[in-house]
């Protein structure tokens, strides 16, 4: 789980990281998206360090949702009787109890993210290879801002237990994990949700 | 003060149980918790209704038989401390009251509030020991202990073994009492031979009876010891260490 | 007692006990019941030697026996403070303590293994307190001028016992141990004169079955929750030793218990146990009340010329630290005389200020913080801020079982080890010696002596189950079931015990009379009649019944109680915890009577009065009884 999350964790930052492009216009990431795909060149044939870092994601992905099924029937499974009065918990929050949810509402997220904007197929107005036409086309679209916010909000609180609770599950023993958990959420937040306000709000266009 | 106190009955392990209210009159707020239960028993064997079996024994905070889920918190409301050191002047007059056993599949109902809870002993049992066979003790001062170590494993090994852990983790995780039985030993230079080996195997009996951890916190603020979350973080550190030793 | 000098004669006893050879061992079995500290090291260690173990626990895990809450610490004659303690100072320490009431060699020995234990507790993983150069940690304890009590925190008992408790795990999962826990051993079962094995009650189904062995083990602590308000656990109880003093074991020193002079004062009627706050306490504390009688001022607002620090001014040398007996008479007569403090005028002060504003809050915090603790979570008053208020309570046994230097009792092939015998702690046991007597028995003493025994019993089988002995001990158990549940009277067993210890503390507590003690008898035989006739028990005896097993060990109350005061009422003197009001000096001090009661009193059952009496003479060769001075 911890594993799989940190590579995770490092993706969702430096795509987060790579967006921020957008603020520089059109030629910028346009540009960063033709370097993602031409990396590696010509040691490399077109595309291959892409694959590669896709393919290790995707295995991120497949082991990460295999380790929280596998989690979660283990602790159904502990505990089959459930309490029969209200629990008042002091320590758990409503993130950590929340993550199967806001695990699931990302992942349907990242489905709709890459027909959206990978593939095309559910944009109306996508063009392979113009990447800034095709956020500013996908954001002008209410209901799409919104998901997108939801779902970020959604990944904000999932990374804001998942990003503290890793230290402990490899076993480090760091202090301000909470801090940096809370922080990470934060950045992360703020970063995506900015997107889609920037092109509703007309900053972008 | 007068109480309501809604009580889980459940006449054996296979029994349907559910929870039945009782007014409680003449409490005060010097009372224990076992000390309220004490009194509703006695009214009820006044009236030839079966008194409500629970598990308590030293009334001082260190045996660990005693734990009830109380409105919800495993030991009730008060930070660090067991259901007997819970005092009444927690609540005040007039108060309705949950009172639940502590429910997990490692922890059948035995009857009302008592519950089993001897898987405990069981990782106890799969290495949670030293070998050091009576009389084959060096000197106890031959080996110096750093103090920080001697207080942290003691910091460890001040678990009373009541389970509020795991009934208070919403996974049913048995990864504190497992830890800190582990931390104790492990921090020791008396511990080290044995470190890995003692480590798989507790965890691997812990894993049988018990869910499994995702950081939720709830068991350190359950525990009426306050036993740190820093050793579940050792716990997972010895444990992959012990798999690749393996 | 064996030959030689004291100083040899464990060694000369080692020599000349018959053994029995390692591949034999196996085919001995040995019960052991109760799973404290003395039970636990015991089993532990015997399954290591190679013999066939069973434990049986009323508890649902061995680790929850009352030797858990043991706070203060464990002597040890290890002298790692230079200080001037040697085996014999701990020795003559224990025997003064103990006002000259118990047998030399045994309590010699005692402080010869004292100093094994701490290293078999340290190999343990225990983690007692350590200085900065990693080396262990003491303090001192009362009734003695050295450093000699080690310690893990205020949890010592708890960590000796997680201590035993794993080591008897490891034999658990070995297979030399078999463990049976929420079982209640309600007889022994004797044989042709020896021990032959015990009837358990399943606790869950109610089932009452036998178990045979070439021996048995009683290690099943005191019985001070005769006096129902008492520092015990609530299910700590006197049926093993009971029912086993009934069989023919001979009973010692019945009235020799111990008030506790450091526990939390009672509240109200309806409270349960008391708390006992660890003796070490009084290495800081100061005790004192107020001058004047009656005073109602808060004790911030008492200033120091009008504070009473009674035992400093009565005892110069040893000050806070006397040992328990004395204290908790000072207390008593401070409370008696209208002079005790907080709201039901009946404790006196623990106060820390002086030592705080010395040592700093930091340091009364590492040294004593979880009692600190504790103490707030019961009285809602913080001890940093307010001293405590203390009072004394009935807290150990030092009667028990009668054992010889072996330690079996007269029943042989029966032994009885830790609180549950009588042999080591006199008429007082000094603070710390408690854990340090548990563990010698249980890890040190026993495994040799019981081999003495088993030896002669080789190739012999323990009678089967189905025994006629076995036959008639279950059904006499099964009776003894019924008849409580058959009662059906109108009040609860709590009402009884109470009653019963009401009695008890008033007229068998800390002072005793002539006339009070026989109105005692003749109110628990009243009392008991009554209970047979109206105890209310609920429920069957087929599950899980609680009223049902407090019954039991309240009907076993009344018939011990009953022989503490005769016993009490017997012993014209004073001595240790035993205090006769008829015999004092003229300054309130014990009186002890040399010339007729220097000897053991030893009670054999009889089933009805009078109950015969067996005295062991005590020799003292290496020390000389004197009047216990602390002055």
């Amino acid at each position: 789980m911890a594993v799989s999350g940190i590579v995770l964790l490092l993706f969702v930052f430096v795509h987060m990281l790579g967006n921020l492009k957008l603020y520089l216009g059109a030629g910028p990431l346009d540009a960063y998206s033709r370097w993602l795909r031409t990396a590696g060149e010509p040691a490399l044939p077109r595309e291959t360090l892409l694959w590669a870092v896709r393919i290790v994601l995707l295995a991120a992905v497949v082991v990460h949702v295999q380790a929280a099924y596998s989690l979660t029937r283990v602790n159904r499974r502990a505990r089959p009787e459930a309490y029969r009065s209200p629990r008042d918990y002091v320590a758990a929050s409503f993130a950590s109890r929340t993550m199967r949810w806001t695990g699931i509402i990302v992942a349907l997220f990242v489905v709709f993210h890459l027909l959206d904007l990978t593939w095309g197929t559910a944009n109306p107005d996508f063009r392979a290879g113009d990447p800034y036409h095709n956020v500013v086309e996908s954001f002008q679209r209410w209901p799409v801002a919104i998901a997108y916010i939801v779902a970020n909000l959604a990944l904000a609180t999932h990374l804001y237990h998942g990003a503290g609770s890793l230290f402990q599950s490899i076993g480090l023993l760091f202090r301000r994990r909470r801090a940096f958990a809370t922080a990470f959420a934060a950045v992360i937040a703020a970063g995506n949700i900015s997107f889609p306000l920037a092109v509703l709000t007309g900053v972008v266009s | 003060m007068k109480l309501t106190l809604k009580v889980w009955r459940q006449t054996s392990p296979e029994a349907r149980g559910d929870f039945v209210i009782y007014t409680v009159d003449g409490a005060n707020e010097e009372m224990s918790f076992p000390e309220l239960l004490d009194l509703l028993n006695e009214r009820l064997t006044a009236e030839s209704s079966d008194p409500i079996a629970f598990e308590s024994d030293c009334r001082e905070g260190i045996c660990g038989a005693c734990g009830l889920m109380i409105n919800g918190q495993a030991h009730g409301p008060q930070r660090g401390t067991t259901t007997c050191q819970l005092h009444l002047r927690t609540f005040n007059d007039g108060d309705e009251i949950v009172v639940e056993p502590f429910r997990s599949a490692g922890f059948p109902i035995v009857k009302d509030l008592v519950v089993d809870r001897s898987p405990l002993d069981r990782i106890i049992q799969s290495g949670g020991y030293i070998t050091a066979p009576t009389g084959s003790a060096p000197d106890a001062n031959l080996i110096p202990v750093p103090k920080d170590d001697a207080d942290r494993a003691m910091d460890a090994a001040a678990c009373i073994g009541c389970g509020a852990c795991i009934a208070a983790c919403p996974n049913g995780a048995g990864q504190l009492f497992t830890a800190a039985k582990l931390a104790h030993l492990n921090l020791l230079p008396q511990g080290q031979p044995e470190r890995p080996k003692r480590t798989l195997a507790m965890v691997e009996t812990m894993e049988a009876y018990f869910g499994s951890c995702t950081n939720h916190g709830e068991c350190t603020a359950a525990c009426p010891k306050e036993i740190s979350l820093d050793f579940i973080a050792m716990l997972n550190h010895d444990y992959r260490r012990a798999r690749r030793s393996r | 007692m064996p030959p030689g000098s004291i100083q040899e004669a464990w060694d000369n006893h080692r020599f000349s006990v018959r053994l029995v050879n390692p591949s034999n061992k196996r085919h001995f079995s040995i019960i052991v019941v109760g799973s404290g500290l003395a039970g636990a090291s015991a089993a532990a260690t015997l399954a290591e030697l190679g013999y066939e173990v069973k434990v049986f626990t009323f508890h649902d895990s061995p680790r929850r026996a009352h030797s858990i809450a043991a706070q203060g610490g464990i002597n040890a004659t290890k002298d790692y403070h230079n200080d001037g303690d040697s085996v014999f100072r701990l020795f003559y320490d224990t025997i003064k303590g103990g006002d000259f009431r118990s047998r030399e060699a045994n309590v010699y020995r005692l402080a010869q293994v004292s100093s094994e234990v701490i290293d078999q507790a340290t190999a343990q993983g225990v983690p007692f307190a350590r200085e900065y150069g990693g080396l262990l940690d003491n303090r001192s304890f009362g009734g003695v001028q050295v450093s000699r009590t080690f310690y893990a925190r205020g949890q010592t008992g708890q960590q000796l016992l997680l201590g035993a408790y794993q080591a008897m795990s490891r034999q658990i999962a070995a297979g030399n141990v078999e463990l049976h826990t929420r079982t209640e051993m309600l007889d022994v079962v004797v044989d042709d004169g020896c021990a032959a094995g015990v009837v358990v009650r399943d606790l869950l189904t109610g089932e009452v079955s036998s178990h045979s062995a070439h021996a048995v083990v009683l290690a099943t602590g005191g019985y001070s929750n005769a006096f129902f308000l008492s520092t015990n656990a609530k299910a700590s109880n006197a049926t093993a030793i009971w029912r086993a003093h009934r069989r023919g074991a001979v009973f010692a020193n019945p009235c020799f218990t111990q008030i506790h002079p450091t526990c939390i004062p009672q509240t109200d009627e309806t409270q349960s146990k008391l708390t006992l706050m660890s003796e070490s306490l009084r290495n800081d504390g100061r005790i004192w009340v107020p001058l004047q009688e009656g005073d109602e001022r808060l004790p911030d607002q008492i200033p120091e010329a009008e504070r009473d620090y009674y035992l400093e001014r009565r005892y110069p040398a040893f000050g806070n630290l006397v040992p328990r007996d004395v204290a908790s008479r000072a207390a008593k007569a401070m409370i008696d005389d209208d002079l005790g403090v907080g709201p039901h005028r009946n404790g006196v002060y623990l106060d820390f200020a002086e030592a705080i504003e010395r040592l700093g809050i930091d340091t009364i915090r590492g040294r004593y913080g979880n009692l600190f603790q504790m103490y707030e979570r019961i009285t809602a008053e913080d001890p940093y801020r307010v001293p405590m208020r203390i009072s004394p309570a009935p807290h150990y046994t030092m009667g028990g079982l009668w054992v010889d230097y072996n330690l079996m009792t007269t029943i042989p092939g029966l032994y009885a080890i830790g609180e549950a015998n009588f042999s080591d702690h006199g008429a007082n046991r000094l603070g710390a010696s408690a854990l340090m007597q548990g563990l010698a028995d249980g890890y040190f003493v026993l495994p040799v002596t019981i081999g003495d025994y088993l030896a002669a019993h080789l190739g012999e089988q323990p009678p089967p189950t189905d025994h006629p002995a076995f036959e008639a001990a279950e059904q006499e158990v099964d009776e003894r079931v019924r008849a409580l549940l058959a009662v059906d009277g109108r009040q609860s067993v709590d009402h009884f015990h109470r009653e019963l210890g009401r009695t008890l503390w008033q007229q068998c507590g800390m002072a005793r009379n002539g006339p009070g003690l026989e109105q005692a008898i003749h109110e628990i035989a009243a009392l008991r009649e009554e209970y047979h006739a109206d105890v209310r028990v609920l429920g069957d005896g087929e599950s899980l019944n609680q009223s049902l097993e407090k019954a039991g060990r309240v009907s076993d109350f009344f018939e011990l109680a009953d022989l503490m005061c005769h016993d009490a009422l017997y012993r014209e003197e004073s001595c240790g915890g035993h205090f006769r009001e008829e015999h004092q000096t003229p300054d309130h001090e014990a009186l002890r009577d040399d010339d007729n009661f220097a000897h053991v009193a030893a009670w054999e059952y009889s089933g009805a009065e009078p109950h015969i009496l067996h005295k062991e003479e005590l020799i003292f060769q290496n020390v000389h009884p004197t009047q216990r001075s602390y002055a």
